[in-house]
């Protein structure tokens, strides 16, 4: 193992934040770490003398031209990560965003996680309605031309899926990476018309409380949203990331309840009635309820916890040398924005302010980071995310305590990544 | 040059926090087409707790027994059982010792969700293509594997909604934390 200088280790040594080797943010951002990269220092020393640097193949080679639809290199190729699902019912299930690869906040279209209950449907636009009836005014019909002509906003919003990180409150271990445990994360810039434009346009009676929201998939989903949602901050999204919305993520239109558990913003959109109460679908009863010890269940549970995570270095990576590390992650919450993120290394122990390296905007991931110096001992690596409202993620103990085990549902607690001696990341639970 | 006039909506798009002019021309779209609630009687599958939106119609659980074994078992089994996780339609009990097993007959709060759930997405390889009697007798056999109806109870708008499950009071409401 290759140590960094020992006058460069020694000056840091002044900046430590807290225990087990984690250094001031501000080195991040200065020059006296320059060389620092993503995944660890080089050694001042030890550097191969007599390289000699040559004029490589491809810069004498003209390549291909334009494209209609660009695609990733070869040398960078990600993918969505799917579970297993029914081998009878292959349109059920869901893929994770690889998060451990990815930087920044924004998810690509072709990465961003998917969860369906019957499959992607094959939507041309031009036979798709978008209906809003019930109790309003004037039952309306739109079409996806015509709502294209709408103002619209732009908004970047994550989306969590209330099952991620759901494998954490099961009494395994399980040995999984940042995509497998908590890949039902991702984060875009959605564009289309405030939902309460079109609700207004059919003109809501004052007797109603809630509207369904039902998608053109072969399940039909459904799920019941408070009208105080509907007519505060819900989209009806048209465009992720400048692009129409893709198939997987409800093509041509879909329902966005910024911050909230991703199964409410319906995909496909098609309907929505006006109602007095909640329907009591079978995707906001059978499904995401959360059930507790005393086997009550919470049902509604909207909003999306505070909520943080390394993701590098994180779960099945390794890091094979000594020396100065940007440990670095994403952290949200539907409460708001993300006000501070702490760090880390001796397992909750002491803790170091991370650097937002985002904007912090409402209700969307942000980028952090700290410098870490690993020396070769065991480590255990966490983020501590705190919101605009105050509201601090809490240990995996507490949401255990506070909810129990059957639930599997809005688990935001605090991912514990191992670093063991030979610096292999693991899962682990303190 | 655009003349602005004023905010579109101040309340709408103060949720935003965009600043947005928009013309007087814009700020008219409204380009919905009016429709009757008539027009949505085959399009709306919307089964309420209440009984509003179930169709016409009647089944027994009997009469469903042949339908569940041809068009459901295949992946719920001959008895509800299931082939998966996800596919289990019988049996567990709330207060059981162990983590319970959660179900129709013990988790589910209303009974109208289940002619709702089988009607929009059930057979899940052919959605919508029971008929409305169909629904009825499947999903009144699906209670009655429950336990919670007896095979000769005739299940249609009124009867069905009514049906007691056991878990009803099971749930709390937190749709005031928004
Ligand atoms: C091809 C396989 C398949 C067939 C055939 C099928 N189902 Fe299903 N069913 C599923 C799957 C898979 C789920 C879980 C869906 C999900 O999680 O979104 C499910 C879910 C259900 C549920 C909800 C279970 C729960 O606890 O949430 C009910 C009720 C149901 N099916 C009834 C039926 C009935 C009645 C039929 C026959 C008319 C039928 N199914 C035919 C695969 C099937």
């Amino acid at each position: 193992m290759t140590k960094s200088s020992k006058g460069q280790n020694k000056a840091l040594d002044l900046d430590r934040v807290a225990a087990n080797g984690l250094l001031s943010r501000r080195h991040l951002l200065s020059a006296a770490l320059g060389g620092a990269g993503l995944t660890m220092a080089r050694p001042v020393i030890g550097q191969e003398p007599g390289i000699k640097l040559e004029i490589p193949a491809w810069s004498k080679t003209p390549g291909p031209g334009t494209s209609p639809y660009g695609s990733s290199s070869a040398h960078a190729q990600l993918e969505r990560q799917s579970g297993f699902g029914n081998p009878l019912y292959p349109g059920g299930g869901a893929s994770r965003s690889p998060l451990q690869h990815l930087q920044g906040t924004i998810t690509p279209n072709s990465l961003h996680f998917e969860r369906h209950h019957a499959g992607i449907p094959a939507i041309d636009p031009a036979g798709h309605k978008l209906v809003i009836h019930g109790l309003v005014r004037q039952p309306l019909m739109f079409d996806y031309e015509d709502l294209l002509k709408y103002q619209m906003v732009s908004k970047i919003y994550f989306l969590e899926c209330s099952g991620n990180s759901g494998a954490l409150l099961y009494g395994g271990n399980p040995d999984g990476t940042a995509q497998s445990l908590h890949g039902l994360v991702s984060c875009a810039e959605w564009t289309g018309i405030p939902l309460s434009v079109l609700l207004e346009e059919a003109g809501v009676l004052p007797e109603a409380r809630w509207i369904a929201a039902v998608g053109a998939d072969a399940a039909s989903m459904g799920r019941s949203i408070p009208l105080d949602k509907a007519m505060d901050d819900s989209l009806l999204a048209l465009f992720q990331n400048g692009e129409p919305v893709r198939p997987e993520q409800g093509y041509p239109m879909r329902l966005f309840n910024p911050g909230w558990e991703g199964n409410t913003s319906v995909k496909w959109l098609t309907q929505i009635k006006v109602t007095r109460n909640p329907l009591q679908f079978r995707d906001e009863t059978s499904k995401y309820t959360d059930t507790l010890p005393d086997r009550s269940s919470l049902q509604f549970t909207f909003p999306m916890d505070v909520k943080s995570l390394i993701t590098s270095p994180s779960g099945q990576m390794r890091v094979t040398q000594g020396g100065i590390y940007r440990v670095t992650g994403v952290a949200w919450s539907g409460a708001g924005s993300i006000r501070r993120v702490e760090v880390s290394a001796d397992g909750g122990q002491t803790w170091g302010d991370a650097l937002i390296e985002s904007q912090q905007l409402d209700k969307a991931l942000v980028r952090f980071s700290i410098p870490w110096r690993w020396d070769g001992a065991p480590a255990v690596l966490q983020s501590r995310a705190t919101d605009s409202a105050g509201n601090v993620q809490p240990t995996r103990d507490a949401v255990i305590a506070a909810k129990g085990t059957i639930n599997r549902y809005h688990n935001p607690c605090i991912q514990s990544w191992g670093v063991n001696t030979a610096g292999e990341v693991t899962n682990v639970y303190l | 040059m655009f003349t602005y006039k004023r905010l579109l909506k101040a309340s709408t798009l103060a949720a935003y926090g965009v600043a947005m002019l928009v013309s007087t021309a814009q700020e008219q779209v409204k380009l919905g087409q009016t429709i009757s609630e008539a027009s949505l009687a085959e399009f709306d599958l919307i089964a309420e707790p209440g009984g509003m939106g179930f169709p016409p119609g009647t089944g027994t659980a009997r009469q469903g027994r042949t339908i569940f074994e041809t068009r459901c078992a295949l992946c719920h089994g001959s008895n509800g059982e299931g082939n998966s996780a996800a596919t289990v339609l019988v049996g567990g009990n709330m207060q059981s010792t162990d983590s319970p097993l959660r179900t129709v007959g013990s988790y589910w709060p209303y009974a109208s969700t289940v002619f709702d759930f089988i009607r929009r997405a059930m057979p899940a390889n052919a959605p919508k293509s029971l008929t409305d009697e169909e629904t009825y007798q499947v999903a009144a056999y699906v209670l009655y594997l429950n336990g919670l109806v007896a095979e000769d109870e005739i299940m249609n708008a009124q009867s069905l909604p009514q049906v007691r499950m056991p878990n009803a009071e099971g749930f709390i409401d937190q749709s005031h934390i928004q």
